[in-house]
């Protein structure tokens, strides 16, 4: 396979990129979740959050 | 709405005048600017010919944060704003005249920085009137996108770092017209600077109508 | 299916911001990927001229086009708040910009990475559409900093949402300055494999590749917007407990504490 140091940097680069914030999104919610009272966390009881 | 406008930018300017900044900060800073850029491209005369359109548009870019900051914190202290609103001055109006004062006071410096590019760079001046009709336009363009700009950061406490970031990105179709406007009036790269002042016009149309359209939603909110 | 999302909801409640669609969401996304790894690097053929360097347009042109769509919802998002004062609309246009910021930065990237063993340079200065992102680019971020400032809700809103229709609405400006600008460089880049040469399975490659991320960022714009909403929800929890606190030292007995 050519270019074969090119495709693994651009690659690998985008998707752990990509992989890191999937992941600190996660981490973010879960953070701020703990701080909301189970009632209001209100996506739970609908899916399209109304306002 | 004009005789507003007028009304704010004669406070402006006159305010500017008062505390004499442009003349005595405002302007050797320019001039400064300019000086460094002689020694950083090591009085390399093809490559400040080449350079002299873009290194004055730069200077001028930087002028403007600074004139931009200036006219944003005049209305930021005292509530001055809120006096504005009070008295019944339409958003609109403020903005127009608030623009006007800094295009003013970026005209000014322009005319320095042209004496400083003919003097210290030896530009010749091929084109008067493109010349003067680029500064006009472009400078009007930058003094409202500016003034938008500025009062989208007015109170908030990381001001000068933040204003920057937006201007800059923001002016740079100005930077890329004007320069090659310039480039033209100056005789050092053949192209249509005509054009290029089409361009320019177009962008400041555009960000004069964004101005006194979203003006009035920033004011409100602050 | 919504009743019984919401009784299972109600029954495990976890602290966080998954529900079971951005679970399927997920997991869809991770398995996409994963074939589409497969598909670029083993199935999809390799190019005449660009061998096997072609492969990177299976990530960099998906993100791009995302990229656009991101920012798209931003400017449309900002319109909204500015015009109905839609708390929705504004958090949908906070999350696609942080989003579309992300995916801007790795279209600049994996497009300087592929420029360089095909155009020979990493970054073109008489590319159009190079150029244009990138001050796109840097105008989003400005964006994201005006965001980030600390003040009340709305008014960073209204400057945000100010940010989004001044980007949007420079963007053919700047598009055509640089074009004109551009036009002038000997210096230009290849044809793209856009123009009609692209068939078979790279073209089909290339739309899984868009399919898969616009189902990783779909994943990404609802959680992110759940932790938008969170986050409003803390602010106004932290806001009440202060006001209880305030009526509790004052000595007034208050039964209502709630939320405003």
């Amino acid at each position: 396979m050519t270019h074969l140091g090119y495709l693994l940097v651009g690659w690998g680069v985008s998707l752990l990129v990509v992989g890191l914030y999937s992941l600190s999104l996660v981490r973010r919610g879960r953070r701020l979740a703990e701080r909301v009272p189970a009632e209001r966390r209100r996506w739970m009881t609908s899916e399209t959050p109304s306002k | 709405m004009f005789t507003d406008a007028r009304l704010v930018a004669a406070k402006d300017l006159r305010i500017e005048l008062r505390s004499r900044v442009t003349a005595s900060q405002v302007v050797p800073f320019a001039g400064l600017v300019l000086v460094l850029f002689g020694f950083a491209l090591d009085a390399n005369k093809p490559t400040l010919d080449l350079a002299t359109s873009g290194l004055f548009w730069v200077t001028v870019l930087f002028v403007s944060l600074m004139a931009v900051q200036r006219s944003t914190a005049i209305e930021t202290t005292d509530g001055a704003r809120r006096a504005l609103l009070l008295a019944g001055v339409e958003p609109g109006a403020v903005f127009l005249g608030k623009a006007t004062a800094v295009a003013a006071q970026l005209l000014a410096v322009e005319v320095v920085l042209i004496g400083g590019i003919v003097v210290l760079y030896n530009a010749t001046i091929e084109e008067p009137a493109l010349l003067i009709a680029t500064c006009v336009v472009a400078t009007i363009g930058i003094a409202s996108a500016g003034t938008l700009l500025g009062a989208l950061v007015a109170g908030v406490r990381a001001r000068e770092t933040v204003l920057p970031i937006l201007m800059l990105p923001v002016l740079a179709p100005v930077l890329l017209g004007a320069t090659r406007a310039f480039d033209d009036a100056l005789g050092s790269v053949a192209v249509n600077g005509w054009s290029w002042l089409a361009m320019l016009i177009g962008f400041t149309a555009i960000n004069i109508a964004l101005g006194v359209l979203a003006y009035g939603v920033l004011l409100e909110e602050t | 299916m919504t009743t019984s999302m919401t009784d299972n909801a109600r029954e495990v409640s976890p602290p966080a911001t998954g529900s079971r669609t951005t679970f399927w969401l997920g997991v869809v996304s991770l398995v996409g990927v994963v074939a589409l790894i497969l598909l670029s690097f083993f199935v999809a053929p390799e190019d005449d001229d660009q061998h096997d360097a072609v492969r990177m347009i299976f990530i960099h042109v998906p993100m791009a086009m995302l990229t656009y769509v991101a920012f798209s919802l931003t400017a449309i998002g900002s319109v909204l708040w500015l015009w109905k004062r839609s708390v929705w609309w504004d958090t949908v246009a906070h999350g696609a910009a942080e989003v579309g910021v992300m995916f801007c930065g790795l279209t600049l990237f994996t497009g300087s990475i592929w420029g360089r063993p095909t155009w020979g340079t990493y970054w073109d200065w008489g590319d159009v559409r190079l150029v244009t992102t990138m001050i796109l680019f840097l105008i989003m971020v400005g964006y994201l900093a005006v965001r980030s400032l600390d003040g009340d809700t709305a008014t960073l809103a209204t400057r945000a949402a100010v940010i989004g229709i001044i980007g949007a609405v420079n963007m053919p400006i700047v598009n055509r300055s640089v074009t004109w600008w551009a036009s002038r460089r000997t210096l230009h880049q290849k044809s793209s494999l856009t123009d009609g040469k692209l068939e078979g399975l790279t073209l089909f490659t290339m739309m899984f590749g868009l399919v898969v991320f616009s189902i990783v960022m779909v994943w990404m714009l609802i959680h992110r917007f759940r932790i938008s909403w969170l986050e409003r929800q803390v602010s106004e929890g932290d806001l009440s407990e202060a006001l209880i606190a305030r009526r509790a030292e004052a000595a007034v007995v208050s039964s209502e504490g709630g939320s405003k």
